[in-house]
């Protein structure tokens, strides 16, 4: 069969991904001086349960009517928001952080408005710092992943409940929740996943006894008490949580059947009048207000630190931006490969390893490479590979679930016709997948540049002087309390994440849109 | 001569055996009782499927283990026969060549088979900005364009009015009959049968019987068609 070479690339990707995983995993495992948690150990693996699962729970339950009101509304700005939406979770982690604290910190906004009104300070340090921080990352995630749910709902279907005379709670019990149904668990599941191994957010927001995550922990004892044994084993036990939620996120959001093609066709969904076009305003609102306020602070702030840019901002630019564009080819490219053999109905496994990495987390990962060649090869030699590794291991899951509906709905809708004229091999990529699945590809592509470009975690492990990221840079100079100037690298950074994001992005909707 | 030569086909609780011939050139629909396994029947010919045992033989060919694309026929669906993102002319190129580097000459040919089907003019159109009963003909001149010996359809034309699918089944007669194609046609309804096909397999209680004269079958049909007809 002609599908079968490919089946075997992705066969000996997806053999090589395990290995990359469970390597390190096994090597930490191997230098884990026993499991024996201390009472700082239970309460860190407490905590990390408990922000992790109500930011997921918080985050979904927002999504759901921002996602509907943005599905069935038509208005000036949507696509601008919509954009947006992308926004935060491509934030780098650290400088969300400095924009949330501009609006809901000690000095900041919130509480100088409530001041002024003789309101109590609200402090966002603790549980509830991190959870905002957390419903600020991942709720636009959540709202992508659901507003393409809805968008996937063939137009025919709407129509055929219009014809029947379909209220908007018809529309909603007999369309939308059967697909919210087999959407949420997913989403939940993989933003658990994401908040499981929270690190900058613990960092900067959380701390202390009551608000440590075990990912901070490990940070701690190797920074801290240099007990490269106790943080192996604090990484074996973050890493068998995350395996249970990685076995979680993959049955539930398992996703079988996919909705039946329409052709391509304007929406036929008929926005509601009445209350509903109020609420839906205010979710509207809301979500762009939430969203916004953090970012406008951090640009705010930022602005003035310009002028005051150290020069080696540029070189650690074009050092991120470099591995942002390798990274974002790599995983997009091992990412169809595995969701174009699981669709044509290719071994489960093969999924499993795309969303394994989910499961380990990208300090576990990194310091398990290390440990692994440590007897050959220096960590300053390893810092970029291992962090463009690390950064392709991590986008993989997401860049996985973004691609394997659209490309499962190619194959039932157009696998036969393509196989009976065949249409095989680059031809079928050129005339078939491209034109049909660029608007997820240049999504995928694009989240994945960007979760490089501000990833800040395996890096400042191993980096040497010259070898210093744009993120890295910022901490480096944040650490240095010069305030002006990380704000200043913090508005490039964030300026050319967005840019690599949006450039990816549109390309790939203006492509499939032609 | 098109051959299925003891093919048998089982999943789960289903399973299908044939064990006929056809001579070329015959036109001949498939009929039986929804689940019977007519779709998987044609599924299993056209290579999406692939049968337990048994062999599928066209003209001293056996094209058992080839993949669809190689295999010399060409299929119709009940609908998605043309890709929404490419125009007619790319649609009717893709029997040409599937990756559609089209000489002049082939751009020749697309016209003449637009114009065969009465869609001259119509190549820049994309499926969504024509009618059904047209994207059925420009899926009968990509049929015309491929000429290959055999073709399968799947109840096709079924959303079509009365009027335009007598019309389209006899396109289908002409097209068939210029390519020298023999043709199975999956159907549920006996007028379609009736009209198109000299010949019809009944397929009921696990068994694809050998094709037999459509209008005697018709006439006093065994015990499992009658039931099926609802007599």
């Amino acid at each position: 069969m002609a599908s079968r070479p490919r089946s075997l690339g992705a066969g000996a990707i997806s053999a090589g991904l395990l290995a990359l995983i469970l390597g390190p995993i096994a090597a930490v495992a191997f230098h884990a001086g026993g499991l024996s948690l201390g009472a700082a150990d239970l309460a860190a693996l407490r905590f990390t349960l408990l922000q992790a699962s109500l930011s997921a729970l918080i985050s979904a339950a927002l999504a759901v009517p921002v996602a509907k009101a943005l599905a069935r509304r038509r208005f000036p700005g949507r696509g601008l928001l919509i954009t947006l939406m992308g926004a935060p979770f491509l934030l780098p982690v650290i400088v969300a952080v400095m924009g949330l604290i501009t609006v809901f910190g000690q000095a900041g906004w919130i509480n100088s408005l409530g001041q002024s009104l003789g309101l109590p300070r609200i402090s966002i340090y603790g549980l509830h710092g991190v959870l905002i921080a957390h419903v600020f990352l991942n709720l636009p995630l959540a709202v992508r992943m659901i507003l393409q749910g809805w968008l996937s709902i063939p137009a025919e279907r709407f129509r055929l409940g219009q014809s029947l005379g379909f209220t908007p709670r018809d529309i909603a019990r007999h369309i939308e929740r059967p697909m919210l149904a087999q959407l949420l668990p997913g989403v939940l599941a993989s933003i658990f996943a994401i908040c499981l191994t929270s690190f900058a957010v613990a960092l900067t927001l959380g701390g202390g006894p009551a608000a440590t995550t075990l990912e901070l922990a490990i940070y701690q004892a190797i920074r801290f008490e240099f007990d490269l044994a106790h943080a192996a084993g604090l990484a074996l036990l973050q890493t068998g949580l995350g395996a249970v939620a990685a076995l979680l996120a993959w049955q539930l959001a398992g996703m079988r059947a996919g909705p039946g093609a329409g052709l391509d066709r304007p929406s036929a969904l008929m926005p509601p009048t009445g209350w509903r076009r109020i609420a839906d305003g205010f979710w509207l609102i809301f979500a762009a207000a939430f969203l916004l306020l953090p970012l406008t602070a951090m640009a705010l702030k930022g602005l003035p630190g310009l002028t005051a840019l150290p020069a080696s901002v540029w070189p650690a630019a074009l050092r991120s931006v470099t591995v942002a564009l390798i990274s974002a080819f790599l995983t997009v490219t091992l990412g169809m490969i595995l969701v174009g053999a699981v669709a044509r109905g290719g071994a489960r496994w093969i999924e499993f390893s795309a969303v394994l990495p989910l499961a380990a987390s990208g300090m576990v990962l990194g310091i398990g490479l290390f440990l692994l060649v440590r007897p050959w090869i220096g960590p300053a030699q390893l810092a970029l590979p291992v962090t463009l590794l690390v950064n392709v291991l991590m986008a993989l899951p997401f860049v996985y679930r973004l691609l394997i509906t659209p490309a499962r709905n190619l194959e039932a809708d157009y696998g036969r016709l393509a196989a009976s004229l065949g249409l095989v091999g680059f031809a079928r990529i050129r005339l078939l997948t491209w034109p049909r699945m660029a608007a997820p590809i240049g999504f995928s592509a694009g989240l994945s540049a960007a979760l490089s470009m501000g990833d800040l975690g395996v890096i400042a492990l191993f980096a040497a002087p010259d070898q210093v990221t744009l993120p890295l840079l910022v901490q480096h100079l944040l650490g240095a309390y010069r305030i002006q100037a990380a704000a200043g690298a913090a508005l490039v950074l964030v300026a050319l994440s967005f840019a690599l994001f949006w450039l990816l992005d549109a390309g790939g909707r203006y492509v499939q849109a032609r | 001569m098109f051959r299925l030569d003891n093919l048998v086909l089982a999943q789960k609780d289903f399973r299908l055996t044939a064990d006929w011939s056809i001579r070329p050139g015959a036109k001949v629909a498939v009929i039986g009782p929804s689940g019977a396994g007519k779709s998987s029947l044609l599924a299993a010919i056209a290579g999406f499927y692939q049968p337990v045992s048994g062999r599928v033989w066209l003209d001293q060919r056996d094209l058992t283990a080839l993949p669809p694309g190689e295999r010399p026929l060409s299929v119709l669906f009940q609908d998605q026969n043309l890709f929404p993102h490419l125009t007619l002319a790319q649609n009717l190129g893709l029997g040409i060549r599937p990756d559609l580097r089209l000489s002049a000459e082939d751009h020749r040919r697309i016209d003449a088979a637009l114009e065969r089907v009465q869609l001259q003019g119509l190549g820049k159109r994309k499926p969504a900005e024509i009618s059904g009963g047209q994207a059925s003909r420009a899926a009968l001149a990509r049929v015309l364009l491929r000429a290959r010996p055999l073709l399968l359809l799947d109840e096709p034309f079924a959303a079509l009015g009365p009027a335009l699918k007598s019309g389209m089944l006899d396109l289908l007669a002409e097209v068939a009959a210029e390519s020298h194609a023999t043709v199975l046609m999956v159907t549920h309804d006996p007028g379609d049968a009736l009209q198109f096909a000299d010949e019809t397999v009944l397929v009921a209680d696990g068994v694809a019987h050998p094709p037999a004269a459509t209008a005697a079958l018709f006439s006093s049909p065994p015990e499992a068609l009658a039931a099926y007809l609802g007599r």
